[in-house]
């Protein structure tokens, strides 16, 4: 076969796959969030008689005394504030690890990089929080999920960081500039290609997070999205057109952010990825 | 390092981050070791030494938890590597649709674990799911994917390659394009095939990017738990459970000791196998 030939097969069957094993899956799921509950149950992928996708999303929204609203504004709510806090800590704490070189900073660079690598102690973070009276709280989560991103964050402003050279602190440094003025108010600037970067790559991993408001968020007047989700699963249980409304519901936000920024998530899943 | 460069990168930047850090994981995880060697109501404690480690060891449904952890780590990460070379050759190739897969690929990375979870637990129903009713129509009867204990563990396993094959590829294409072009100058003059472009150049010379891969896949596996939960809840019987998914029945059951002895084994499990593999394989790089 040509190499042109050989090429288009190539592509043909790629195609075919990429339908088979995505589009369907997601065909799926819009197809099944548009039936009512009897064509739902019946899982194929047949066109639904009657379009119902607003009606659907009504009722899931209904559900539960407005569970859903309340797990938008939750989920919203963490993660915004999650991202706030990990980019100024983050930043300001890579800014001296990487600047400064001395005894410490071995250790220092140590027990941040383990934070990668070592799964949190779950019990005993809960008896933490709960001595702090921050257990079942939002602002409680908040820190759990800056504690858990810390380590990825640093990582990436320190390679960054990196490349802003140091003639840049000492011409600060002549024209009169302290340690917090030089970080503020130049260096943090110009961080903002990274900073970008962290924020859409920690949305996405904020605003799926399921098992840190399993654990540390449980009860319904707390509830996220994910959580949502996961109780819909027994709460629905004959009624698949409202569970996959949820889940079309849910994947919209990603959705919106891959379509906008799927270069800076890749970029930034990269960088981090191949210094770790 | 001189006074006034102290005073700019004065340790006080670390301060806010260190306190949430220690208080929130360092903490906790030194505290895990002492309180797996206790009863414990988390009100109060009692020393009972290594009887909560004891348990997990001979309990058959605690101990199934470090053979499926093995199991769908090993799995997962050798299908990531293998998918993830061949999609990344692939993708920085000549094909003229490259940047349609690059997205396709890559898009399940950002959806919803739970969301993925329960989608493939309906298609994989096994008499009205859409992957057996497929099988059917070619006159194949399909397994009972989530429901035989033999198979489960691994249909979940096939589920978390599909959703995280787009993160090896996107890291294996940074890897491959990195290569510089005069190795694919000289092959050409030497008269090398594809074959040879694929075997002597991009295999070993994106060595770093399969490093990567392995140990954040590999990891990543020995941690997972919300799609397991998701799909299975570590059932049939106890044929899906990992370390992870113990870990949270342990602790909804109230056994607090006994789950912090869960957390204390993955850590082990983790750093045993994680460390020692990494330096592995970095050596090997050093020596490329």
């Amino acid at each position: 076969m040509s190499r042109k030939g050989r090429l288009l097969t190539i592509e043909i069957v790629s195609v075919a796959l990429s339908i088979i094993l995505f589009w369907v899956p997601l065909y799926f799921v819009i197809l099944t969030a548009l039936k009512n509950p009897q064509e739902a149950a019946r899982m194929n992928l047949d066109w639904p008689t009657e379009i119902r996708l607003w009606q659907n999303i009504k009722e899931v929204f209904v559900f539960r005394d407005y569970m859903l609203v309340r797990a938008f504004w939750n989920s919203t709510l963490l993660t915004v504030l999650s991202i706030v806090v990990l980019t100024v800590v983050s930043s300001m704490a890579a800014f001296v690890m990487q600047r400064r070189q001395d005894k410490a900073s071995p250790w220092i660079s140590f027990f941040v990089l383990a934070g990668l690598i070592i799964p949190p102690a779950v019990v005993p973070t809960i008896w933490v929080l709960n001595g702090l009276g921050l257990f079942k709280t939002m602002t409680g989560l908040v820190l759990v999920e800056v504690a858990l991103g810390f380590p990825f964050c640093v990582m990436l402003y320190r390679g960054f960081m990196g490349t802003i050279p140091k003639d840049i602190d000492e011409a600060a440094v002549v024209d009169g500039y302290g340690g917090y003025r030089l970080f503020f108010q130049i260096i943090f600037p110009l961080l903002k290609p990274v900073t970008s970067t962290i924020i859409v790559t920690q949305a996405v991993v904020i605003f799926n997070d399921f098992v840190n408001p399993l654990y540390f968020l449980p009860g319904s007047k707390n509830v996220t999205l994910q959580l949502t989700l996961y109780n819909f699963t027994s709460q629905f249980i004959s009624k698949w057109n409202l569970l996959f409304t949820d889940i079309l519901l849910i994947t919209i936000p990603p959705l919106i952010l891959f379509i906008f920024f799927n270069k800076r998530i890749v970029a930034g899943m990269v960088a981090g990825s191949v210094k770790g | 390092m001189s006074k006034l460069q102290r005073k700019i990168y004065s340790y006080s930047f670390l301060v806010p981050a260190a306190i949430v850090y220690i208080i929130i994981f360092i903490v906790p995880t030194f505290l895990s070791f002492f309180f797996s060697l206790t009863r414990w109501t988390l009100s109060d404690w009692e020393y009972i030494g290594l009887d909560n480690f004891i348990t997990f060891f001979k309990e058959p449904y605690l101990s199934i938890g470090f053979r499926n952890t093995f199991i769908y780590a090993v799995v997962t990460c050798g299908l990531k590597v293998v998918l993830g070379l061949l999609l990344g050759v692939l993708l920085t190739g000549a094909l003229r649709i490259k940047n349609y897969l690059r997205s396709v690929v890559f898009f399940p990375t950002l959806v919803s674990t739970i969301a993925v979870g329960i989608t493939f637990s309906v298609m994989m129903h096994p008499t009205t799911g859409l992957i057996n009713e497929t099988l059917s129509f070619f006159g194949i009867k399909g397994p009972d994917w989530l429901g035989n204990p033999s198979i489960a563990l691994l249909s979940v396993a096939m589920v978390d390659v599909w959703k995280g094959v787009g993160f090896a590829t996107v890291i294996y294409i940074a890897g491959i394009m990195s290569i510089p072009e005069q190795y694919y100058e000289a092959l050409q003059i030497d008269g090398g095939g594809s074959w040879h472009k694929f075997w002597h150049i991009i295999l070993p010379l994106s060595r770093p990017a399969t490093n990567s891969v392995i140990i954040l896949a590999f990891i990543g596996g020995l941690r997972s738990f919300d799609l397991i939960w998701a799909m299975t809840k570590g059932g049939p019987g106890f044929s899906t459970d990992v370390i992870a998914s113990i870990i949270y029945k342990q602790y909804q059951a109230g056994f607090y000791g006994l789950s912090t002895a869960g957390n204390v084994i993955l850590f082990l499990f983790v750093s045993l196998l994680a460390f020692p593999l990494s330096r592995f394989l970095t050596r090997k790089e050093v020596d490329l």
